[in-house]
């Protein structure tokens, strides 16, 4: 009971509520047998049990409680008169309500025991005076092995096999003797009964002693299974059409091995029959066959477990029960990926292990390159290719997906609306996009400032909005997507925007710009995350005092993200963060400068050229570098982390050119080592504010790689260059 | 094919000296065809010396004994051999004939 789905928990608080109305007013009516309050509240507690079963699709409990409103529906339309004796059942009838929905709430998908069928008759029938058939399965029951019976035309067939061979005309000419057939059939089991049919009996004179008149049906008595006698006719499979029934006593058998199907995973009906024994795989190949002919003929094509029983080829209760496992495997298996939850501390230990795995790999894969193991070659590249699988798989684990975070700003917004007097919906994409639980967690409150800030200043008040020609109702949009190993998340509404005006007024006057400063639009709003800048005039509860967006962009900052800002005035504002999808390992991409090794996340990476002068016009002075008539600022990494230093050139040097966002830059380095597993070791606490650099990892050799931090780096290429100069002095 | 046939007052007595396969189906049949003429009232077949017999020849059988109901005369199996009694023992056939079927002492033994 404890993995009880909350619908149906709350299923069974209501049913609780309503059975103590119910009771409370039959006991009412005991006093005052003419209280239309007391019949109205009995009724309605019958009536809304029914539609809420109903809408699990409890049918017991609907057939039963459906026979008590009726009867109510008739107290209360004054045909029939309320007495102790009626009370008196229609308590007995609430304790039976309550009985069976304590059995279905406990015991899905199974039917009613016999007990509580036969109590809920008997009540029936107390109400009513009438008997009515509640549960229906008997009766299917018996009509199913009539219809049998009539299509093997035998008499004792409960425990037989029924085969029926039909040769086609040219059987006999092409060597198959069906006799033998039947001669080895006798071998498996017992022949009871042959009844030979000539569907088509031609006139001695007009029959071809050569072709085939044929038709066999046999009631068969074995202990062996579908597939073994099928064996026995597979010669004649060309010649013949064959169909074999299984005996109703293999039916039980059947039934019982459904039952017992392992559940962990959802089958189709085919396999399933196939796998209990009940269908042969030849016989699931011919009535797939057929379906798709019909498919190609009819609109609609007939579900498997309707042909296999039109054409007599299974009895309808193995069908019906093959259907019902079906679909509760389904259920189950729904039910169980929901319910999987681990610790979360595990799961990183486990991340951890997989991080030292990747480790030790590099570095067994190291010793086999060094000694030249040819032999351990094959062995250590499975391996590696296992690790490697091992490491995304235990990042999976860490995956989830960001619409949950979102689902939880549809309460903000509702509430926040409210308050502001304002009309605002949340519109959420992309809820499916997954990212590292860590990173989900520390983007929440981020998320939160940045939705609050949009609800506050963004929104306009209706009145407002109806001013500038826009719906009454704003709208904030939530959407995340994938792009190069990143995630993306946008918060953006249909406000009034941001005013760039404002802004350049409130950064002079906090000293942020210089009053004749010339930024672009973009420059100017991004200083809205510069501390200390607000456009609110009055600052509420929600936001405006100016702390906040520095926050937010430290947050991200702090997940190795970036966030940036766009609006246009009077029509909306949007704001892009971008994240890494985890935090723990990357695939990384090794380069080495000046005898050190440092690793550029692969995402990043947009290209290696070489750095050649021949090639490439090249500003030494500017750090500049015109590939293919684009400007790009590069950076010797080797100078950057060694200054002091003085630079060894070498033979030849490559050129990585990295993206971040829109942003480009090259780096110059001396030498390309290409993809690495890359296991991230954050660096101490002394060396958090280092520039440039994200984070250590450990190569397989031992030594410590520098992970660099591409967006930094860029923006330090980009500050050491100005472009107009540079290409004036390249040129 | 060798079938030898006595008359005798409307009654005709044939003894099969073959098989009764898919090989000679096509000449047996057209023996059997001869002695469904009119005037028979019945037609015994002595298959005492069907040493083989497959679904054709048991098809042929039936064929008779349905053509035998329409003409309005007797089929009367007589002598089964062991090869026939098989047949019929399988396909749980001889009361659809009706005739009485002699096992033989040893039968089974060869």
């Amino acid at each position: 009971m404890s993995d009880i789905n909350p619908a149906l928990e709350t299923f069974s608080q209501e049913v609780d509520e309503l059975l103590t109305a119910m009771e409370e007013a039959l006991l009412g009516l005991e006093a005052m047998p003419d209280d239309a309050d007391c019949i109205n509240s009995i009724f309605r507690a019958m009536h809304t049990i029914k539609g809420s079963s109903g809408l699990f699709g409890f049918d017991d409990v609907v057939a039963f409680t459906h026979e008590v409103e009726t009867v109510l529906d008739q107290v209360r339309n004054g045909e029939r008169t309320i007495d102790a004796e009626l009370i008196a059942v229609l308590l007995a009838c609430q304790d039976h309500t309550a009985r069976i929905i304590q059995h279905v709430l406990c015991n899905e998908n199974e039917p009613l025991p016999e007990e509580l069928q036969q109590q809920g008759q008997a009540l029936i029938v107390q109400l009513t005076g009438e008997l009515t058939v509640t549960g229906g399965m008997p009766s299917t029951q018996q009509e199913k092995t009539g219809h049998f019976e009539v299509d093997a035309n035998t008499t004792d067939s409960r425990d037989n096999w029924v085969i029926s061979l039909t040769f086609k005309q040219n059987a006999l000419r092409n060597g198959m003797d069906p006799l033998s057939f039947i001669r080895y059939l006798q071998t498996l089991g017992k022949i009871i009964e042959v009844i030979i049919t000539m569907p088509t009996i031609p006139r001695i004179e007009d029959m071809n002693p050569e072709d085939c008149y044929l038709n066999f049906k046999i009631a068969f008595n074995s202990s062996t299974d579908k597939k073994t006698i099928e064996d026995v006719f597979e010669f004649a499979e060309d010649d013949c059409n064959i169909h074999i029934l299984p005996p109703n006593s293999r039916q039980e058998h059947y039934l019982l091995l459904l039952a017992n199907l392992p559940e962990d995973q959802v089958k189709r009906l085919g396999e399933m029959l196939v796998e209990i024994g009940a269908l042969t795989e030849k016989e699931v190949v011919n009535i797939l066959n057929e379906q798709h002919d019909n498919n190609n003929n009819d609109d609609e094509p007939k579900p498997l477990g309707e042909m296999l029983i039109a054409k007599n080829i299974l009895q309808q209760p193995i069908i019906e029960q093959a259907l019902k496992k079906q679909e509760a495997v389904k259920q189950k298996i729904n039910k169980e990926s929901n319910y999987i939850r681990v610790d979360a501390a595990k799961l990183g230990y486990l991340i951890n292990l997989v991080g030292e795995l990747v480790i030790s790999g590099a570095a067994m894969r190291l010793m086999v390159d060094k000694h030249g193991l040819s032999d351990v070659d094959d062995v250590a590249s499975t391996m590696s290719h296992l690790v490697e699988d091992i490491r995304d798989t235990a990042l999976q684990l860490r995956m989830v997906q960001i619409g949950e975070t979102f689902m939880r700003f549809q309460r903000v917004v509702h509430d926040v609306s409210k308050e502001l007097g304002k009309q605002i919906q949340l519109q959420i994409t992309g809820g499916e996009s997954e990212l590292d639980k860590t990173v989900v967690e520390k983007i929440n409150d981020p998320l939160t400032h940045l939705v609050r800030n949009s609800l506050d200043h963004g929104i306009e008040t209706p009145a407002v909005r109806l001013q500038a020609g826009k719906p009454e109702k704003g709208t904030i949009q939530l959407n995340a997507y994938h792009d190069s190993g990143r995630i993306v998340i946008q918060v953006s509404d249909d406000g009034q925007g941001l005013d760039p005006e404002k802004i350049v007024a409130k950064a002079i006057a906090k000293g942020l710009i210089k009053p004749d400063q010339a930024l672009s639009n973009s420059e100017i709003y991004n200083l809205i995350f510069e501390p200390g800048l607000s456009t609110k005039e009055e600052a509420n509860n929600l936001s405006g005092r100016g702390v906040g967006m520095d926050v937010v962009r430290r947050n991200i900052e702090s997940l190795r993200g970036s966030v940036s800002v766009d609006s246009e005035l009077g029509l909306g504002t949007t704001v892009t963060i971008h994240l890494p999808l985890t935090l723990a390992i990357i695939d990384g991409f090794m380069v080495e400068a000046q005898k050190e090794r440092y690793i550029i996340p692969l995402s990043m990476v947009e290209e290696c050229v070489e750095m050649s002068a021949d090639e490439w016009q090249i500003d030494d002075v500017q750090h500049y570098v015109n590939l293919r008539g684009q400007i790009l600022p590069y950076l010797r990494l080797g100078d950057f982390f060694h200054k002091n230093k003085k630079h060894t050139p070498v033979q030849r040097e490559s050129l990585v050119v990295v993206r971040f966002g829109e942003a480009k830059a090259g780096f110059v380095v001396d030498e390309l080592h290409g993809e690495n597993q890359t296991v991230i070791k954050p660096l101490g606490k002394l060396f958090e504010n280092l520039n440039g650099i994200g984070g250590a990892t450990v190569l397989g050799s031992g030594d410590v790689a520098l992970i660099l931090d591409v967006q930094g780096l860029i923006q330090h290429a980009k500050k050491r260059v100005n472009p107009t100069l540079a290409l004036s002095s390249a040129i | 094919m060798t079938a030898k046939a006595k008359k005798n007052d409307g009654t005709l007595c044939v003894s099969i000296k073959d098989d009764m396969t898919i090989y000679n189906a096509a000449s047996l049949k057209e023996t059997l065809l001869g002695y469904c003429q009119p005037g028979t009232h019945e037609l015994q077949l002595d298959l005492s010396a069907v040493t083989e017999i497959d679904s054709a020849g048991l098809q042929l059988l039936l064929l008779l004994k349905t053509e035998a109901q329409q003409r309005g005369f007797t089929l009367r199996l007589l002598r089964h051999s062991e090869a026939v009694i098989e047949v019929f023992e399988l396909l749980k056939l001889s009361m659809y004939f009706g005739d009485p079927i002699v096992i033989p002492a040893n039968w089974k033994k060869s």
